[in-house]
């Protein structure tokens, strides 16, 4: 065994670069895969400490039916009613500076936690009651958070307007982004006097409401904590994907150096068996080396997976706030487990690489010929295989796309769709260079097709992978590029308004709007009811607007009947996001049923809007017909369509007026830059990993080329003799590589283009519920496709290089070792 | 009965120590500074009612304390407590919202056939959620409350209720209320520790307990106790043994040691005959000897049976705890229960006993 093992490492000495090209691939694949798991948990650990800042026993909660806020007496009142409620009041917190940066706020009052209660993950009773709700009083916050921002342990830290953040503690266990403070600090710092947010209630039970407060509170049963997960769950799965995909390449890179190390150690192989080595240890002897590779990469890529997430944890972070105002840390912690679950991948992959290699070398007739003819004559059955198993996949893929209706499903489809592209491409480049070679004349041009085709079962792994990761270039690209165009459009005419005015009650919203309504040059106030509700469990929000030509010159439509607008201000029409009503499956002219307290309300839909980039359903009805249903609606934002030129006197009157009252003022280039950003970060991760992706591509094409380099001395050596130069040889060989490179990128573009199909209409559906127009960009693959190119002529020149160098003895040497 | 009244002044001294950030004026606070800048116990300040029937705002801890003998209609006997307990985290007077200095405990104990029950209310002052008021009298936690309700004569509501019991009494005033020390200036110490204290010990009470969702209509006796103070007790001085009695014969008698580390304890009193004449008791007048101990819930040997003599007044009985595990498992815990009087005149009465 041991010799069996020696022996067969002995290969590597002679051939570092095809050693190299497997720890390469294994690395590769498991960074990319850890990166992205790392990214994803860390995530999902951020969502569960959010949801962990206060676990209390509490089943339910006392909301306000209008606004934001409870008057601090109501919950006195129900204190000294015997309700066990504890208040909470959250809110945003802007830090001063250039930096800013927003925390966010919650208060809590430590005394009336019901018992059995954790905060930042410690039990209540081991809150320093005094330090927390003494003076100056104690702010908690994470460590990541105040080294993020910057800020000072243990002081107390001035803000705008004579505020200040009691001094900062750290609690290792609180949710990123978050400062927890006694409520009396919470009601100063978000000058909210005498408001809470909300109560929550201990016990099981809803009691029902004393008759004084029925009005203006309702009881609700606790939100579900995973409300989160949930939302988050599709970009997630993407960023998975994502990950899977460049592991797949990665592998294609091991499949294509382990399948070339076999068969070129066929004749020592067999050697070890004709001296009496048992197929047994041989191939246990070939697994531990596979495993030795395996352990190194994986150890290799877990390492540099968590520097490919550390650097795109930013962007990952900042569209996961900007989406779901999810807070991520802006550290990844590295636990031991993850060394493990890399080494793991990592041996996994390479079985799965290298699983083919061993049956072959377990199959390997000990008496049969080492020729290439013989080679190329089980590889055209391996092609036959292949074929068979890409059709296979398609039909995969066909019935992933006529049946499937989950995410799970989409992304089968463009998997099997990938694969089966991958898997035709060297049937298709054979038979593409088979026309070719009809159409040659001439030895020269017969021998340079022919020999291309020679090298195809070689290169095919390494051009499978050029293959899947330009197209997976071109489909995220153009879906990436086509989501920008439409995003924008839709947002330029969604945000017409010029500014938007949110106050934090309806009783203040409505005092603004009156006193802009006497305002000069503003020419419409559009009010925005609201109504938060869930709709097959599922965070709904309903919007009550009034009629206004606005809307119906503005309010962009994917469908609607014939007088949608005049229906849903007439009260009998519900407009639906193109989301909810894939959700709910409604299609136009269906009735919507709405829970209303007074009873369950149905509208007929009359039209279908988009809404990109809200994880949450929406419904657009009138105005009037909401806070008939739902007397609890409020009147959170206006819409202010103003005169040319009066937009920032007015925002500059606004904010001076209502600074204090908490009113906040956006213009309507402000909520766009922002609406950019988020989508800019959004898809920064993802090209971040494309491009990777792509880059292990040219490396896998790269290291084939350059194993290929040596044994191919055999072939060109002859040519050589029979009197063409060394440069020459070194451009014949290029040009070969460049055409089937060349073939591989040509097909890559329809592909990438099925793909882009497939993610907009498809992928985007089920993972955030709405649908993109295709785009096609032929600048954008001009560009990828010259880039292929460029990777392929990159990967070539080196070993071209090499043999335009050859010494003509290692040439002549070719015939003197003739196999 | 002034069983949390030292944990409470142990509280206000963690208190006192955790302010960590005093303002200017109370300087580089110690400990003494600190309570200096609190009102200060005086002898010889005449109380004023019902003026000091409320709550003292600048003292840094005061009570409310009301223990109820009571027998149901089986005539067995039962137990009620009811406490509000008042601390300030700052000196000052108070202040409306959550910038008041004050926070209020509230504890209830019932002991019954079934054995001893007890639960805690916690709320921050300032907001309403507790608090008392003076005229017309009414202090409250949460849904728990002692108020004056109209009637012919002067007469108190008790509510209070655990997570499987509730307490529903009315009290009625049938005696003068009893100053104790000189004039209400009551010592804790040799060294100088005082507190206010005064008492109602002559409460007649009828209502309802209600324990597992049985009702009991129950009639009997309630002791209401006074007390406000500024001072912590000395360092040495590790805990109460505090009696609370009806004698037999009509008159009320309070008994207290501050127990000390070096023995001699600290032991003061107060006789109150049938009519409601007081005269205060010293400590050598007055003998207190455990002759019993249980162990506690938490594992505390508690004395539960004691000798308690005062010659003078011809006192010489052995007071019987009721239930020798009334162990008040609050934030503080502590002893409080209702007792029996064996000997000469019998009674009954309430002890409670902290710092074990």
């Amino acid at each position: 065994m041991r010799l069996c093992l020696l022996a067969l490492l002995s290969h590597w000495r002679r051939h570092p670069l095809q050693g190299a090209s497997i720890l390469t691939g294994l690395w590769l694949a498991t960074a990319l895969w850890t990166g992205v798991q790392a990214l994803n948990s860390q995530a999902r650990a951020d969502y569960a400490r959010a949801s962990a800042v206060l676990a209390t026993p509490a089943q339910a909660q006392v909301l306000p039916r209008q606004g934001q806020y409870l008057a601090q007496a109501d919950y006195v009142t129900l204190r000294r009613a015997g309700w066990a409620v504890t208040p909470l009041l959250e809110g945003r917190l802007r830090l001063p500076g250039e930096a800013g940066g927003t925390l966010q706020v919650i208060g809590i009052e430590p005394l009336s936690l019901p018992a059995g209660s954790q905060v930042a993950g410690q039990p209540g009773e081991g809150v320093d009651l005094l330090a927390f709700i003494g003076k100056p009083g104690q702010a908690w916050i994470a460590p990541d958070t105040r080294q993020r921002l910057g800020l000072p342990l243990g002081e107390t830290m001035p803000l705008s307007e004579g505020l200040q953040l009691p001094p900062l503690v750290e609690q290792a266990q609180l949710a990123p982004g978050v400062v927890v403070v006694d409520i009396a600090q919470a009601q100063a710092l978000l000058q909210v006097p005498e408001q809470m947010s909300r109560l929550l209630l201990a016990g099981t039970a809803e009691p029902t409401l004393p008759a004084e407060l029925a009005d203006r509170l309702r009881v609700q049963p606790a939100e579900g904590a995973d409300d989160l997960q949930r939302l988050t769950d599709s970009f997630h799965l993407n960023l998975t994907a994502l990950g899977l995909l460049a592991f797949i390449v990665g592998l294609f890179i091991v499949h294509a150096a382990i399948g070339l190390a076999l068969e070129q150690r066929r004749a020592l192989l067999r050697t070890l068996r004709a001296c009496g080595v048992g197929l047994a240890t041989l191939l246990a002897a070939l697994t531990l080396e596979l495993g030795l590779f395996a352990v190194l990469s994986g150890v290799l890529g877990v390492a540099s997976g968590y520097l490919i997430a550390s650097l795109l944890l930013a962007d990952v972070s900042a569209s996961l706030r900007g989406l779901y105002g999810a807070e991520v840390a802006g550290q990844l912690s590295l636990p031991a487990i993850w060394w493990l679950a890399g080494v793991a991948i990592s041996l996994l992959g390479a079985l799965l690489a290298g699983l083919s290699s061993l049956v072959r070398a377990a199959r390997l007739p000990l008496l049969a010929l080492a020729q290439p003819q013989a080679w190329r004559q089980a590889q055209s059955r391996w092609l036959r295989g292949q074929a068979l198993l890409a059709l296979g996949l398609l039909v995969l893929a066909a019935i992933c796309w006529g049946l499937g209706d989950s995410l799970v499903s989409a992304f089968v489809l463009m998997a099997s769709l990938l694969l089966a592209a991958a898997l035709l491409l060297p049937a298709l480049l054979d038979g593409a260079l088979a026309l070719l070679a009809r159409r040659c004349r001439g030895p020269l041009s017969e021998w340079f097709i022919a020999d291309s085709r020679q090298q195809l079962p070689a290169l095919s792994l390494a051009l499978m992978a050029l293959l899947l990761a330009l197209a997976a270039s071109v489909g995220v690209g153009s879906m990436t590029q086509g989501f920008r165009l439409t995003f924008s459009g839709w947002l330029d005419q969604r945000l017409a308004a010029d500014l938007y005015v949110s106050a934090p009650n309806t009783t203040q919203t409505q005092l603004v709007m009156d006193a802009l309504a006497a305002q000069p040059g503003v020419e419409a106030l559009l009010p925005n009811w609201t109504l938060d509700t869930r709709l097959q469990g599922w965070p709904v929000q309903l919007q009550g607007i009034v009629d206004d030509p606005h809307y119906r010159e503005g309010w962009p439509l994917l469908e609607q009947q014939a007088d949608a607008w005049a229906q849903l201000a007439a009260g009998q029409g519900v407009m639906l996001s193109e989301q909810l009503a894939r959700r709910l499956n409604l299609r136009l002219g269906e009735r919507l049923t709405l829970p209303a307290p007074s009873g369950e309300q149905a509208l007929p839909v009359v039209a279908l809007y988009a809404d990109y980039g809200n994880p949450k359903g929406q419904a657009l009805v009138a105005a009037d017909w909401l806070r008939r249903a739902w007397p609890e609606a409020t009147l959170g934002s206006l819409a202010v369509h103003l005169a040319p030129s009066r937009g920032e006197a007015v925002q500059a009157w606004l904010e001076a007026a209502y600074a204090d009252a908490g009113v906040r003022v956006i213009d309507q280039a402000g909520l766009k830059a922002w609406s950019n950003q988020v989508f800019e970060r959004t898809f920064a991760a993802t090209a971040a990993l494309n491009s990777l992706t792509l880059g292990v591509a040219g490396i896998a094409l790269f290291i084939s080329l350059l194993t290929l380099g040596h044994s191919r001395l055999g072939q060109l050596a002859p040519l050589w003799a029979l009197g063409l130069g060394r440069r020459q040889l070194a451009g014949l060989s290029l040009g070969q590589t460049l055409l089937l490179a060349g073939l591989t990128v040509l097909l890559a573009m329809p592909l990438g283009v099925l793909l882009a199909y497939c993610l907009v209409a498809v992928v985007n559906v089920q993972a955030f519920g709405w649908r993109l127009p295709l785009y096609i960009f032929p600048g954008q693959l001009l560009n990828l496709a010259a880039l292929g190119l460029c990777s392929s002529l990159l990967a070539a020149s080196g070993p071209l290089w090499q043999l335009a160098r050859r010494q003509p003895a290692d040439l002549l040497r070719t015939f003197a070792h003739e196999r | 009965m002034s069983a949390s009244r030292l944990i409470l002044v142990m509280l206000a001294c963690l208190l006192a120590a955790c302010e960590q950030a005093p303002a200017p004026s109370n300087g580089f606070a110690g400990l003494g500074q600190d309570a200096a800048d609190f009102a200060q116990v005086e002898r010889g300040r005449p109380l004023v009612f019902p003026l000091d029937e409320g709550a003292h705002d600048g003292y840094r801890i005061e009570w409310w304390y009301v223990t109820a003998n009571l027998t149901d209609a089986q005539g067995r006997e039962w137990g009620v407590q009811w406490t509000l307990f008042r601390s300030a985290l700052r000196p000052g007077p108070e202040q409306v919202g959550w910038q008041s200095p004050n926070l209020w405990m509230g504890h209830a104990g019932l002991t019954s056939p079934f054995g001893h029950q007890h639960a805690e209310r916690l709320a921050r002052g300032g907001i309403g959620q507790a608090g008392v008021v003076a005229e017309p009298f009414s202090a409250w936690i949460d849904d728990w409350s002692l108020r004056a309700e109209s009637g012919t004569q002067p007469l108190l509501r008790m509510q209070a209720h655990g997570e499987a019991f509730s307490y529903d009494l009315r009290l009625h005033s049938e005696g003068p209320r009893v100053l104790h020390g000189d004039q209400g200036y009551s010592e804790k110490s040799g060294k100088g520790q005082a507190s206010y204290y005064y008492s109602l010990p002559f409460l007649r009470v009828e209502g309802q307990v209600e324990v597992d969702g049985q009702r009991y209509p129950v009639h009997g006796q309630a002791w209401l106790d006074r007390e406000w103070s500024s001072q912590p007790l000395a360092a040495d001085q590790q805990g109460w043994d505090w009696f609370s009695l009806h004698l037999a014969d009509g008159a009320k008698l309070m008994l207290f040691q501050v127990r000390q580390a070096d023995g001699a304890h600290y032991r003061a009193g107060t006789w109150i005959s049938a009519t409601g004449q007081a005269q205060a008791l010293r400590g050598e007048q007055i003998s207190l000897q455990p002759l019993a101990h249980t162990r506690q819930a938490g594992g505390q040997q508690v004395p539960t049976r004691w000798r308690v003599q005062v010659a003078e007044h011809g006192v010489d009985v052995e007071v019987d705890a009721i239930e020798p595990n009334a162990w008040m498992g609050t934030a503080f815990p502590y002893w409080e229960g209702p007792v029996r009087l064996h000997g000469q005149p019998g009674g009954r009465g309430y002890l409670e006993m902290t710092g074990y």
